[in-house]
């Protein structure tokens, strides 16, 4: 298998005043195509600015990133957004929909500038929410909400979905649907796909889990069986 | 130290102060606006009124005025004893032709005897320069004239006095009461190389004028309380057998008429302008405010959860707006104070006075302080109650997200073809179509003022366009001290360089119809006018129908009287008939309120062979020179109008004036403008940061997430230029009705480039504030925002 990322001695300084905050310190990591990464980790051990450099959102103060052949960080804010916008799928723990855009306007709003979406219809459909096209975020709930942000951050045909606590704000029922969809999606279009959480149930349905502490990964583990999302519960 | 003594919730008002301080800003500006222009405008009236006031009583400006032909010495003794009159002043006032050494054209100067005891006299001249007239041939010079002429004691000009030329020696300059607004006979504007006034010693003039012992114009004081009114009656009664032609009061003294004129319209731009500024800046405290007290809203229940009441919380942010409107008021009355002066510097050049009490009170600067920060506190009102309000628990809990519905837009076709952004945009300003239609008003309320201050220049166009060019086909009016034989015509019309001549015929009268009395000449025209046309303001040009009256709409209003009604015209000159004239037409003018009838009805109504008492020429351009200087040869000419000057005149004065003020009310709206827009999209950009910050995330351009927030901005704007056109239009008609006297009607004339210039200058300031946020945009912290719930 090819390798969508690889990183090499990525570390991330914070200047927050007169104090430097070290997030990461020499991060090693190839993220392989198709796989399924779930990154565990304390609140503060560096995994959400791990997740920010590899996904474009942030530049790393050292070592080097690459997306297939490409420096992510030689990139400038134009060349990252392009990223972003041709390769990336975020899922955030707070949804992030557009309050004026219904659900399929939400997913349209991707699918408009992506080069090869899917239909923003059928992206809905893969999570689950063919009926609720024309509901605004305010007429949805929770774990409805999450599934559409996953249809948008799918409905691109992104390479890599990062996707930071997705599961974080809503109850284990729920956010068993929402990793149902995740699964699905990672079944169902081969999408390499990183999962953000402290939540160390999901780590079983991961293909391989990285635990993240002081800004290092300290640990690596291989699960022996994955386990199903429909099988997890906290 | 200051700070240690500040309690948290001062302190923290002072770092919000800070914090916002460029809404402050711009909020503070607007208020700034309408604080300085209300100053100006008060501050202004104060020393317009002072000044004057202190100016007439310091050199005893008469109260009652009245012209007669000739009336004996004595009889001044029988003027005091009228009841009411406190003193009395007589003297010598003739027009004459002058001849200034370097100046071709015709100028005419008013001559005014000075009384031998000029300290206890009436309407006294205060002198600038120079001394006092001793001998005959010494004058003293209006200063205004003098120096636009460049005359100085010890320079000589010519008079025909009487029908002598006389050479004048200049010994001094001064100013008097009676010429702060100096205006000569038939024009519109003060023209100071044309006309001046000239005082003399009595005796000479007396003499020159074959008066001795005699006068032909007397002034009055009255006693504390006496009614002018009623002393007028008795003049009016003891003067007829002399030629009296009507004694006025101060109130209707041409130069007194003006400046009093002036004031009231101050007044009116003092009351007007400032609403808009201060309604603006109310809704621009009530817009931030809001948004910062939903911000705020955890804050808001911590502090009630730590036990403060909601006084103290309302207090808090009341506080605030009052901070936002100390920063106004402060700019404000500086500017206030500035432009107050500037202005009333600029008046002093058209009302000259010898000295200029501006040191404006504490009055006018606490009024408009109060009135804005009332403004402010009124737009807060909404907000701080919301805030003191909240329940603390309620007031912890983030608020419930906006519930956007689908509404009947989605069902447009062109909705439906519209890209994701445009969509978001369009349902933002229908989600709070209240808050984006004030938006519109806001940045609409710049254009209005824009509009409202340029239509001067267009009314004043309209003006000079009907009154001056379609009007006037003469070059030059010849007028006389009485009235002429017609043989007067002819031998204007044989003069060389003449091309054509045409008579006039005013009779001074007083016009009575049923309880109401109107002063007003008739103005005796041929029925077909060549030169100088009737025209009403519709551009149509009226031929005087035999025997009747045709009348200006203005001074048939003013007697109430309609076509068909017999006015009766008590004449002032001469015999004195009282004629019966029924009106049998009216027409629509912008200046004066003139009355017209046929000249030979007139004169047969008169009693009088072919007389007239004015001549229009229409002159050969290349022979105006010689022309010119065979009417300074002509005796007894009392005035001559020169129409290219007039208009030069009327445009000069108008414009350098109109200008200044268009160019102030243009910084004022783009103040507005900006104001507006930048608070909008300041706020939308706070309220929507994670909105835009997601859209980076998913991978749009700065461009892209600049177009969804300053896209509505725009579309706003868009909104709002023709909604400010009309608002000016609106404004501008309220100005217009507010302005009219009874000399000028501001014409409505609002030219379609007017409305193009204030459009672009309102779009050009949207699009200052609209890149300064914009380069805030670029600023957008794409973690920070994600990561946090709001």
């Amino acid at each position: 298998m090819s390798a969508a990322i690889r990183a090499r001695g990525l570390t991330k300084v914070y200047h927050s005043g007169e104090v430097e905050v070290h997030a990461l310190r020499g991060v090693d990591l190839v993220l392989t195509s198709g796989e399924l990464v779930v990154l565990l980790g304390p609140s503060g051990s560096g995994k959400s600015t791990l997740l920010n450099i590899l996904g474009g959102l942030d530049t790393a103060s050292g070592g080097s990133a690459l997306f297939r052949d490409q420096a992510l960080t030689a990139m400038d804010d134009r060349e990252l957004t392009r990223y972003r916008r041709n390769h990336v799928g975020f899922v955030f723990q707070f949804y992030n929909l557009i309050p004026s855009l219904t659900a399929l306007e939400n997913v349209a709003l991707v699918t408009e500038i992506a080069t090869n979406p899917m239909q923003p219809r059928a992206a809905l459909e893969l999570v689950g929410l063919g009926a609720r096209l024309d509901h605004f975020p305010a007429q949805l709930s929770g774990g409805e909400q999450q599934r559409v942000a996953i249809a948008r951050a799918i409905a691109k045909r992104p390479d890599i979905l990062l996707c930071d606590e997705p599961t974080g704000a809503l109850d284990s029922a729920t956010g068993v649907l929402v990793l149902e969809a995740i699964e699905r999606i990672h079944a169902e279009l081969g999408t390499t796909t990183v999962l953000i959480t402290h939540n160390a149930v999901i780590a079983g349905m991961a293909d391989r889990v990285l635990v993240m502490g002081d800004g290092h990964i300290q640990q690596e583990q291989r699960p022996e069986r994955r386990l199903r999302a429909r099988e997890l519960s906290w | 130290m200051v700070g240690a003594s500040l309690s948290p919730l001062n302190r923290k008002l002072l770092r919000d102060l800070w914090r916002l301080r460029a809404q402050v800003l711009a909020i503070a500006l607007v208020m700034a606006s309408g604080v300085g222009l209300m100053c100006m405008s008060l501050t202004s009236i104060e020393a317009l009124g002072n000044t004057a006031e202190a100016y007439y009583d310091r050199y005893r400006f008469a109260q009652v005025f009245a012209r007669v032909e000739r009336a004996p010495e004595h009889l001044a003794e029988r003027i005091r004893l009228i009841p009411g009159v406190e003193s009395v002043s007589t003297r010598v006032v003739r027009s004459a032709v002058l001849d200034v050494r370097g100046f071709e054209e015709p100028v005419i100067g008013q001559l005014v005897s000075l009384p031998p005891d000029a300290a206890t006299a009436l309407n006294r001249v205060a002198l600038t320069r120079g001394r006092m007239p001793v001998a005959g041939n010494e004058c003293v010079l209006a200063e205004p004239f003098a120096e636009a002429h460049g005359l100085v004691p010890g320079s000589t000009l010519r008079a025909i006095m009487n029908g002598h030329w006389q050479e004048l020696t200049v010994v001094g300059l001064g100013l008097s009461p009676e010429y702060v607004y100096t205006i000569g006979p038939g024009a519109l504007m003060p023209d100071d190389r044309r006309f001046g006034v000239i005082w003399l010693d009595e005796k000479a003039m007396q003499a020159a004028y074959d008066l001795d012992g005699a006068f032909n114009d007397v002034s009055l004081t009255l006693l504390h309380g006496a009614s002018p009114d009623g002393v007028i009656a008795r003049i009016d009664q003891l003067l007829a057998r002399y030629g009296g032609v009507g004694a006025i009061a101060r109130k209707d003294q041409i130069s007194n008429w003006f400046l009093m004129n002036e004031i009231e319209q101050l007044k009116s731009l003092a009351s007007i302008l400032p609403t808009v500024f201060l309604a603006v800046a109310a809704f621009l405290t009530n817009m931030v405010l809001s948004r910062l007290i939903a911000v705020e809203r955890s804050e808001i229940g911590l502090l009630k959860a730590f036990g403060y009441a909601n006084r103290s919380i309302a207090w808090h942010y009341v506080k605030l707006v009052l901070g936002i409107g100390v920063v106004g008021i402060v700019i404000g009355c500086a500017l206030g104070w500035w432009l107050g002066l500037t202005n009333t510097r600029l008046y002093a050049e058209f009302y000259r006075f010898p000295f200029l009490l501006y040191s404006p009170g504490a009055g006018p600067f606490v009024l408009a302080s109060v009135a804005s920060l009332a403004a402010g506190l009124i737009g807060a009102l909404g907000a701080v109650r919301q805030g003191a309000t909240l329940p603390p628990a309620e007031a912890m809990r983030p608020p419930a997200p906006p519930l956007f519905r689908r509404t009947g837009l989605a069902r447009w076709r062109l909705f439906r073809a519209m890209d994701q952004p445009s969509r978001i945009l369009l349902r933002q300003i229908g989600r709070w179509p209240a808050r984006s239609f004030t938006t519109s008003v806001g940045i609409g309320m710049a254009v209005a003022v824009l509009v409202s201050s340029m239509m001067w220049m267009d009314a004043i166009d309209r003006i000079a366009d009907v009154y001056f060019l379609q009007a006037q086909g003469q070059d030059v009016t010849v007028g006389f001290a009485e009235p002429r034989s017609r043989q007067v015509l002819r031998e204007l019309a044989r003069l060389d360089g003449v091309i054509s001549a045409e008579p006039l015929r005013v009779v001074p009268a007083r016009l009575r119809f049923g309880p109401r009395e109107e002063r007003q000449a008739l103005q005796g025209v041929p029925a077909h006018q060549e030169l100088q046309h009737v025209f009403d303001a519709a551009g149509h040009a009226l031929d005087m129908p035999p025997g009747g009256l045709v009348i200006s709409t203005m001074l048939a209003q003013m007697l109430a009287v309609k076509v068909g009604d017999v006015v009766s015209a008590q004449v002032l000159e001469g015999r004195r008939p009282l004629l019966q004239i029924p009106v049998v037409a009216t027409f629509e003018t912008y200046i004066g309120s003139p009355a017209y009838i046929d000249i030979d009805a007139l004169n047969r109504l008169m009693r009088e062979q072919d007389s007239v008492t004015a001549v229009q020429l229409r002159l050969d351009a290349s022979r105006r020179l010689e022309l010119f200087r065979k009417l300074k040869e002509t005796p007894r000419i009392s005035f001559i109008t020169l129409k290219d000057a007039a208009v030069r005149t009327f445009h000069d004065t108008l414009a350098r004036t109109l200008l200044i003020y268009v160019s102030f009310f243009v910084v004022f709206a783009c103040t507005l403008a900006f104001g507006v827009t930048y608070n909008s999209a300041r706020i939308a950009l706070s309220e929507r940061g994670r909105e835009l910050a997601t859209l980076r995330v998913l991978g749009f351009t700065r461009a892209e997430i600049s177009y969804i927030l300053l896209g509505e901005v725009g579309l706003l704007t868009f909104v709002a230029l023709p909604l400010g056109c009309l608002m000016g239009y609106v404004i501008a008609s309220i100005m217009v009705s507010s302005f009219t006297t009874e000399l000028f009607r501001i014409p409505l004339a609002i030219q379609a480039s007017t409305y193009a210039i204030a459009m672009l200058i309102g779009l050009g300031a949207t699009l200052a504030s609209a890149l300064l946020v914009r380069r805030r945009v670029d600023r957008l912290d794409l973690i920070a925002v994600l990561k946090t719930r709001e």
